[in-house]
């Protein structure tokens, strides 16, 4: 029992310092309110930064439970079916994220409601909400009653199956939708194109699954709750797949920005990998994540590396690393420079805006571990022979 | 609390002061000049005679900030600017070729809010808090801005800036007659509505004066002298491929 004793003092330790980010970020947030968002690195040049693309970043993540749900519900990929709930919890703790990023972007969140009260259809961010809130709820719903069912030992009840249908499309239209914010503006000729979307969804079809092989990976280690080598190798699979796709995707992006040579398309790639008139804060980021996500292909595609565990939690970490560089830090900040009037801005995030983002985040981990601890209590209770199996392994040198 | 009381006020003041002109309003608009039309009636527009702009000047900017409470925030990508001085090649990117000589393509040329006939920030406002008036002007609801800055990625013309900070200690004087905004609204040129119901021409407009560097009008009025310019002169608008169909003509000297 060492390991578990080991597991549990290290998941108090975690929460520990999960509190005390959130704690820093929401003192942080309320210097925010008293003082606006002139304390962000963010200005009239570059008016959307880190909130707005963790937002980005984290509805991606949110997206990708549905690479659970899609195998296990209608293909019987039965392999899943041990890890779909942590898809689902995920998604709740991503969406949960996403949308705070967006209520601490607002230059008057005492207004929120504004978008319900005086509600715009023309508006995608109106959507937004709405695909949103209902993805949400859906996954809320589905996963409660799912692991409800499970610690009863009885099959889901039997509305719950449409609901997990619905969920499918669903996640495809968060995203969807998100990348609808930005791929319909005619000033901004780096966001203005059509390839935005599925470039989304498959940016986030790898770092979400990269995400829950670290997440899975971790919970063998510190918990009772094994998912087992083979779905950690589909999901390896999948994140190849979603990778290749997401790598190509830019360099569709690339070829049409340089060989048409457009200067409103192809300024904001010089902008991002090789500098703009001498401003190119992003260039080392965009080729760390450039190279990263290259490598992590590499890994992922060659079989024998790939089935090593070290070696694949090294190529998810690479996955998630790069594509959050991707989406969450270069996506944003890149489609205003140069600005339509060709402004080149300057952003640097300050320590308040970056205690902010954190402190986020740190809020939606300590949602995602409650969550993960209901689900491997559920599963430790559910699986006694599990837990043995654990314990016994412990007792091995 | 001060701001809600004034806003009534305002509304209060507002009607009144619509309600008063009502018998005169027919006068003005066959008055010839269509320098003020009636408010609501026909599709504004402004003309920009980028030849007729002294260097230097900045009357036109100093009026309308004035008037408007636009704070003089320093630095660079800080200000906010309802109608500011942009080099050529920025206000034009795709008419500044290499030949032109360095004067000609820096000589700065005002750029404004365009009041689109297809405004691309009112599609994306998730509040309704910018709204096109049936005369065409592009305006804003400070009460309702949430500040989310959608309309501000939206705006092809750089023409919105957002109040980072509270605007107040950065004004020198405040005028009354128009509302100061808190923190985190966005704002903009909004053709001086608030002047056009009084009867009065935009701020810029009457700062320019005689020089005429700054027409508006009613462009719909086939006899409106902004209608006559963009009839007889070579007029060009900014980014035209868009779609947005901007409302402010620039001649082409």
């Amino acid at each position: 029992m060492d390991r578990m004793a080991a597991g549990r003092r290290i998941g108090w330790l975690w929460t520990g310092i999960l509190v005390i980010i959130f704690a820093a970020g929401g003192f942080a947030y309320l210097r925010q309110l008293q003082e606006g968002l002139g304390i962000t690195g963010m200005n009239q040049d570059i008016s959307w930064g880190l909130y707005i693309a963790q937002f980005t970043f984290l509805v991606g993540i949110a997206a990708s439970a549905v690479m659970l749900i899609l195998p296990y519900y209608l293909h019987d990929y039965k392999l899943f079916g041990r890890i779909t709930l942590l898809g689902e919890f995920l998604a709740v703790a991503a969406v949960l994220m996403s949308v705070t990023f967006i209520i601490v972007d607002l230059g008057r969140p005492d207004r929120a409601f504004n978008v319900i009260l005086h509600a715009s259809p023309t508006s995608i961010l109106f959507w937004d909400m709405v695909v949103l809130t209902g993805y949400l709820l859906l996954n809320l719903v589905i996963g409660w009653s799912v692991l409800e069912s499970e610690r009863k030992g009885v099959p889901p009840p039997g509305w719950v199956k449409p609901l997990i249908y619905l969920s499918i499309p669903w996640a495809v239209s968060i995203h969807t939708v998100t990348a609808f914010i930005y791929a319909g503006l005619p000033g901004r000729g780096f966001w203005l194109t059509a390839i935005m979307a599925p470039r989304f969804l498959a940016s986030a079809f790898a770092s979400g699954p990269a995400l829950l092989v670290l997440v899975c990976l971790v919970l063998r280690r510190y918990t009772a709750f094994d998912a087992g080598r083979e779905p950690l190798q589909t999901l390896g699979k999948i994140i190849a797949y979603a990778l290749a796709a997401s790598i190509f995707f830019v360099l569709m992006e690339v070829f049409t920005a340089f060989y048409s040579g457009i200067p409103s398309l192809a300024d904001h790639f010089e902008y991002m990998f090789h500098g703009l008139e001498g401003h190119g804060p992003l260039v080392p980021w965009m080729w760390t994540s450039a190279v990263l996500a290259v490598a992590a292909l590499a890994v992922l595609l060659v079989p024998s590396l790939r089935r090593n565990e070290a070696w694949l939690a090294a190529a998810c970490a690479a996955v998630f690393v790069s594509l959050w560089i991707e989406k969450g830090l270069g996506l944003i900040v890149t489609g205003f420079v140069p600005s339509p009037t060709g402004e080149i801005g300057t952003y640097v995030p300050t320590v308040p805006e970056i205690a902010i983002t954190l402190g986020v985040w740190a809020g939606g981990l300590l949602v995602l571990t409650l969550l993960y601890r209901l689900f491997t209590a559920v599963k430790a209770q559910m699986e006694p022979r599990a837990l043995r199996a654990a314990a016994k392994g412990a007792g091995e040198p | 609390m001060i701001d809600r009381e004034r806003r009534r006020l305002l509304k209060i003041a507002g009607t009144l002061v619509l309600g008063s002109m009502l018998p005169v309003l027919p006068c003005s608009a066959s008055s010839g000049k269509g320098i003020v039309p009636a408010a609501g009636a026909g599709r504004l527009a402004m003309v920009v005679d980028p030849g007729k702009c002294p260097p230097g000047c900045r009357d036109c900017i100093d009026a309308c900030h004035t008037i408007h409470n636009v704070p003089d925030i320093a630095g660079s990508g800080k200000q906010i600017r309802w109608i500011r001085q942009v080099p050529f090649r920025n206000a034009f990117p795709e008419q500044g070729h290499p030949y032109l000589d360095d004067g000609r393509r820096d000589v700065p040329v005002l750029a404004l809010c365009n009041h689109c006939e297809n405004p691309p920030c009112v599609r994306v406002c998730p509040t309704k808090a910018t709204f096109r008036r049936s005369d065409g002007i592009v305006a804003m609801d400070y009460h309702r801005c949430i500040g989310c800055r959608f309309c501000i990625a939206a705006c092809p013309y750089g023409s919105r800036s957002m109040n980072f900070r509270d605007p107040r200690p950065f004004l020198r004087s405040v005028n009354p007659d128009y509302p100061t905004r808190t923190r985190g609204v966005v704002e903009k040129c909004n053709f001086c509505e608030e002047r056009l119901a009084k009867g009065m021409p935009p701020a810029c407009v009457e700062a320019c004066g005689k020089r005429g560097g700054l027409l508006f009008g009613d462009i719909a009025d086939p006899s409106s002298e902004v209608r006559r310019l963009v009839r007889d002169r070579r007029t060009v608008r900014r980014r035209p491929e868009l779609g947005t169909e901007p409302h402010v003509f620039y001649i082409v000297s």
